[in-house]
């Protein structure tokens, strides 16, 4: 084993100097293709890649183990750093997850604002997709576009919650914060923007593009039994011929309820992907259309009432003394959940984001797992990388939809 | 002053500014500051959406380069874990002279809100900064601002660079 | 002497607690007769150490040792075909053993199973990557995290920590902060040991503030240069605590006892 110093790198296992003809390059953690620090260690024989190693780690900060450290309602922030595209996927997997344990339901109103909340989330996450993905494969002005759409669905969530990019908007039994006025006509004047520029312009750049095409097609295919063996979930489970998504399956929030399909593609490649996630975007327009209704006929309560664990009202914290005392005990020493342990799957826009919460009794969690879905498809990436060509390797990276804060944690 | 070094700092005591020549100097090195692509976490999308269509950062001149050797500023956006702290550094160390860094983002200034054993408490443990950006994330006219004060930080610098490095070139 | 700290269990503790509180369990129901669940039971009998049914999902406790075979027997004969997670919970310093979960789920009838097991500190537990390739990332991460070895992984090795740090991280016996190594580990691996006084340990205190830098804050748009003056002439004075309202009750400290007798 190389001994590591100050001037050489240390790549222990690697061997760079090799007597048949393949090359070994690293793919370092630092690349312009905007996925985050991926270092992939390629063994190309010509232009072929013969293997390839994904190595990841870069951006672990310790989440989990901050989770054991603090109490359930102070971890919720952190969440939001997971998948830090669509930040409110995740506070909400965990939300739902610590509910699941206490056993209480958010009230209708919630349930309707956190489901808004989500699909918008999943319409911002889909929009970041296909302009990373396009800016990889060279489509650079998609880019651009994409982003526009997106800035206003961030000026959204700014409006709700006053956070672009790490909403926690979601609280552990419900919301915190009623819709501002005029939330709803500009949502729905975005839903139709958004649709109307996915089939104009996104579309119309795109799908029939010959270019495009022939970069996508056949590139990444993934039959149905590796994408289930692999742990494969969400949009990469659907573009290979498996009809799962657990909206429906295993309904939570209020998707029982609402009218929506589900997009599945045969085609197992990108291309194949590429197409779902459009679709699913004018899926996510279509629900939230549906849950404007189902919003103004909602009673306004935003947080459920289980006072062992969730404080009142501001309103009535502030003028009622007993749930003054209450707020504080749970805010300086932390809510105590029942012991035992649970695992909570939902459908984030990447894919299955599940938590696994195990408690004591404790107000600290005694281990959070989190379950990511890009961890599993970086884990994929060793077996789909080969007999590719090194420019589809960028392609299929972005096709895969990765995001570096869930897959290190 | 193209030919010889004047040390003017001994002679007179003060760094003075060269006017001309200086400020013609460092107008061209402020006002096409070339980042170097270096997302790490959220931060990262925030400067994307800084260099996308809304906020446009291409209008201060800057033209987001992958490779160090093509770039003038460094901007850390994310958490830099122990892991990766050894590649900032040698990325830093290949960056070519004028180099200056914005540490953008509450986990690039001092950990941030990961406390643990994992990160690096502050990113000027390893590369020296120049401006410090606060925010969780900022926001991307914050990241402007900031490449706005780094343009009057350079804008105020003096002939005589006694900076950390080796300034021997001056007009050339 | 300095106050004991119990070491088995390095997390931070509530700083509030309640010695008559009894905590509620999560509510566990027998599994129903006739139920997919119960056909799983059944097929897994020779396995089953105990079985429930908790937040809707089948938990199977089983024994370390026949991993391999249960998670066989549930992947080809109850259709679990994707295993969604697997990691450990640290219970050393309660029982000296880990608890292991796998969860699966299966696809057609859209249920999933909990299996669980125990492993003693030191045992290591066998690789189920034959059967799922996800296992290949995820017994790598608890590996990593826990120390756990596994046995015939084709490759085990450090997968979030770098290849050469020493200590797993999640162990209930690491600090959040890390420990010595961790601290320094960035320094010397980039600019060597004797740097470590030049640049200083790290700052892991949250909550320090300097008074007075506080009340100078720079405004925006009057930024200055690093390491100018901005006291405007104010010197710095030091706290002067109240005489009446804060007592020092030690300041004229006991009676000294004459020369005892």
């Amino acid at each position: 084993m190389q001994q590591p110093n100050k001037l050489t790198p240390f790549f222990e296992n690697l061997n760079f100097e090799r007597d048949d003809n393949t090359m070994v390059i690293n793919f370092g953690p630092q690349h312009p293709s905007a996925h985050g620090q991926l270092r992939l260690v390629l063994e190309l024989d010509g232009e072929q890649v013969v293997k390839a190693y994904p190595d990841i780690g870069y951006l672990h900060r310790g989440i989990e183990k901050m989770a054991e450290n603090m109490t359930y309602n102070e971890f919720l922030p952190t969440t939001d750093r997971l998948d830090y595209i669509a930040s409110t996927s995740n506070n909400y997997a965990y939300a739902l997850a610590v509910e699941k344990l206490l056993g209480i339901e958010a009230p209708r109103r919630a349930q309707v604002i956190r489901t808004m909340l989500l699909e918008i989330n999943r319409i911002i996450s889909h929009l970041f997709f296909i302009a990373t993905h396009a800016l990889d494969v060279g489509a650079m002005s998609v880019f651009l576009y994409a982003f526009r759409e997106r800035e206003f669905g961030m000026d959204l969530m700014e409006d709700y919650c006053g956070a672009r990019l790490t909403h926690s908007a979601v609280r552990i039994g419900g919301v915190p914060l009623d819709l501002p006025d005029g939330f709803i006509e500009n949502m729905l004047a975005w839903c139709d923007k958004v649709d109307h520029e996915v089939k104009n312009t996104y579309e119309a750049l795109l799908t029939e593009n010959r270019i495009w095409k022939m970069r996508l097609e056949d590139v990444g295919v993934i039959s149905a039994e590796d994408a289930l063996n692999w742990g494969c979930t969400g949009p990469m489970l659907r573009g290979s011929n498996v009809k799962y998504d657990i909206r429906k399956e295993e309904p939570y929030e209020l998707y029982d309820e609402l009218d929506f399909d589900i997009p599945v593609s045969d085609r197992c490649d990108s291309y194949g992907r590429y197409m779902l996630y459009m679709q699913e975007i004018y899926q996510s327009t279509r629900i939230l259309r549906q849950l404007v209704p189902m919003y103004k006929e909602s009673e306004p309560q935003l947080m459920a009432h289980a006072p062992k664990y969730i404080s009142a009202t501001k309103e009535d914290i502030m003028t009622q003394n007993y749930a003054l005392m209450q707020h504080f005990v749970l805010v300086a020493q932390g809510m105590r959940p029942p012991k035992g342990e649970v695992y909570v799957p939902t459908e984030s826009p990447k894919g299955e984001l599940g938590f696994y919460i195990k408690s004591e009794g404790e107000p600290y969690a005694y281990r959070l797992k989190c379950r990511a879905p890009s961890f599993f498809h970086t884990g994929l990436l060793q077996e789909i990388l080969v007999g590719t060509y090194i420019a589809d390797v960028v392609t299929i990276i972005g096709s895969t939809n990765i995001v570096f804060g869930e897959v290190d944690r | 002053m193209a030919q010889h070094q004047v040390n003017y700092a001994s002679a007179a005591g003060l760094p003075i500014a060269l006017t001309s020549v200086d400020k013609l100097v460092n107008w061209g090195r402020s006002n096409s500051l070339w980042p170097l692509t270096y997302g790490l976490a959220c931060c990262a999308i925030e400067m994307m959406a800084s260099g996308a269509s809304r906020y446009d950062f291409d209008r201060m001149g800057t033209i987001f380069r992958a490779s160090p050797r093509q770039a003038d500023v460094m901007i850390l956006a994310g958490t830099l874990s122990k892991k990766h702290a050894e590649f900032a550094r040698r990325l830093y160390d290949q960056m070519t002279e004028p180099k200056w860094v914005i540490s953008m983002g509450s986990c690039a200034n001092t950990g941030g809100m990961f406390n643990t054993y994992a990160t690096v408490q502050g990113v000027d443990r390893v590369v020296p900064v120049d401006i410090y950006l606060p925010g969780c994330a900022p926001r991307p006219e914050t990241l402007q601002y900031a490449l706005m004060m780094l343009q009057k930080k350079i804008r105020r610098e003096s002939a005589n660079m006694k900076k950390n490095t080796k300034q021997n070139l001056r007009l050339v | 002497m300095r106050k004991y700290v119990p070491k088995d269990n390095v997390q931070a503790k509530p700083y509030y607690t309640d010695r008559y509180w009894v905590a509620p369990r999560v509510p566990r129901e027998a599994v129903e007769e006739g139920s997919h669940f119960a056909s799983v039971v059944e097929v897994m009998t020779p396995f089953v150490k105990e079985s429930y049914v908790e937040v809707g999902q089948l938990v199977i406790h089983i024994d370390a040792a026949e991993n391999f075979d249960a998670i066989k027997t549930l992947k080809e004969q109850c259709g679990y075909t994707q295993c969604s997670e697997q990691s450990a919970v640290d219970y050393l310093a309660q029982d000296g053993e880990f608890e292991l979960f796998y969860q699966f789920l299966n696809v057609n009838e859209a249920k999933r199973v909990r299996i669980v097991c125990r492993l003693k500190k030191d045992e290591a537990i066998e690789s189920i990557e034959p059967l799922f390739k996800s296992a290949n990332f995820a017994e790598r991460e608890m590996y990593d995290m826990f120390g756990i070895k596994v046995n015939n992984h084709p490759y085990l090795k450090r997968i979030l920590m770098p290849d050469d740090w020493e200590g797993h991280p999640l162990l209930k016996t690491y600090p959040l902060h890390g420990d010595e190594f961790a601290s320094w580990y960035e320094v010397d691996k980039i600019f060597g040991k004797e740097y470590r006084d030049i640049i200083g340990p790290e700052n892991r205190d949250p909550a320090r503030i300097d008074r007075y830098d506080t009340k100078r804050f720079s405004r925006v748009g009057y930024e200055v240069p690093f390491g100018e003056d901005i006291t405007q002439g104010e010197k710095e004075q030091p706290i002067e605590y109240s005489e009446t309202l804060l007592v020092d009750y030690n300041k004229n400290a006991g009676k000294q006892l004459e020369k005892r007798k």
